[in-house]
């Protein structure tokens, strides 16, 4: 675990260093990410050291965004004034992107998918 | 006050063991009831987290700063979980390959519905200028959505709010969505799930299948990279032709 651990920190500190280098607005972890996944087709997989470490990061990824999102007590005055725009716009806008990606992929995998879909988990 | 127990509260107000532990606390408790609620999305466990840990910061005038003193370690670990969403795409990477084309499009075509209809509903209804650049990014992870918030003109904290918050509503309602739009399919229900609700979208996606939590990090990254890329010029244009 913490081989697998220095492994991921290694990436997102190499993302880090070539996010703020290249001055590039993508953060360093999504560089690190990307890096890591060439580094997986290049090696042929991850260990099983790190598959487990991964899986057990990614199980409880929702605990990761409680600290961000306690930060709502800051905006106390502003969403009293505009929680009525805020709160709508959020979920329609929310409901649209969900729609309009899954009727867009779904219009456009339908066939191919008809015909080989048993596979699927 | 027994002096005894104001110096145990100077000393527990001063270090960060409070709100790391505390953080864990809550979310162990929402865990338990999301696990009770039958892993139903309502019960969602961000959800309920954030308001146990909202209430009694309010309850006790703790300001936000000291509680994210102790509760940054947690926060510190998104860095190397984005990172492992490698493994899971990796896992899934023959599919992914095959369906690339759609899934460009579609990635296109939800990114830009993602943040043109958060700013347009916003304007109709009159959110101030600030609060509409912060609310354009409000599908994408929550580094990259302050980083384009900021630029824009948005307030980087209230965006992450304003993420999280996306995040939540795409968790606890996106099955339902989907569920009327009859779509059945792991893949494009997480891919769906990762344009619109990022991380949050994600964490659910993986409690449906690994294959839905793949497609919604890869959705999550590409929208990501697409909206850092793309919205600070579509902005500024968007906001001439409305004239505002």
């Amino acid at each position: 675990m913490i081989a697998a651990l220095t492994l991921l920190l290694t990436f997102q500190l190499v993302g880090e260093i070539i996010a703020r280098g290249f001055a590039l607005p993508i953060p360093g972890p999504v560089i690190g990410m990307a890096l890591l996944f060439v580094a997986l087709m290049l090696r042929g997989g991850p260990n099983e050291d790190l598959r487990q470490t991964a899986g057990q990061l990614l199980q409880h990824l929702s605990l990761l965004f409680v600290p961000a999102g306690t930060g709502i007590i800051l905006y106390g005055e502003r969403l009293a004034a505009e929680w009525f725009p805020l709160l709508v716009s959020l979920f329609v806008s929310t409901f649209l992107a969900i729609g309009v990606t899954a009727l867009v992929l779904k219009s456009l995998t339908h066939k191919r998918h008809a015909t080989h879909t048993e596979g699927r988990q | 006050m027994n002096p005894n127990l104001e110096e145990v509260w100077v000393y527990l107000s001063t270090s960060p063991l409070l709100g790391l532990t505390l953080t864990l606390l809550a979310y162990q408790l929402a865990f338990a009831i999301y696990k009770r609620a039958g892993f139903h999305p309502t019960a969602n466990p961000v959800l309920i987290s954030v308001a146990i840990l909202a209430t009694l910061l309010l309850a006790t005038g703790t300001p936000y700063q000291t509680y994210f003193d102790g509760a940054q370690f947690v926060h510190f670990l998104l860095g190397p979980a984005t990172v492992a969403l490698a493994i899971p795409l990796y896992a899934q990477w023959p599919k992914l390959k095959a369906m690339a084309g759609p899934l460009t499009i579609a990635l296109v075509a939800g990114s830009l519905t993602a943040a043109l209809s958060a700013w347009g509903i916003g304007a109709l209804l009159g959110a101030s200028r600030e609060s509409l650049m912060s609310l354009a990014p409000k599908s994408v992870t929550t580094p990259i959505a302050m980083g384009v918030a900021e630029r824009i003109g948005g307030l980087p904290s209230l965006t992450a709010v304003l993420v999280i918050s996306a995040g939540i509503i795409g968790a606890v309602f996106g099955r339902a969505v989907l569920h009327r739009l009859h779509v059945g399919d792991h893949a494009v229900h997480g891919f769906a799930i990762g344009i619109a609700s990022h991380g949050i979208g994600t964490a659910r996606a993986f409690q449906v299948s690994e294959q839905a939590g793949a497609f919604a990090a890869l959705a999550m990254g590409l929208n990501g990279l697409l909206t850092a890329v793309s919205l600070p010029w579509i902005m500024p244009w968007v906001e001439q032709l409305f004239g505002r």
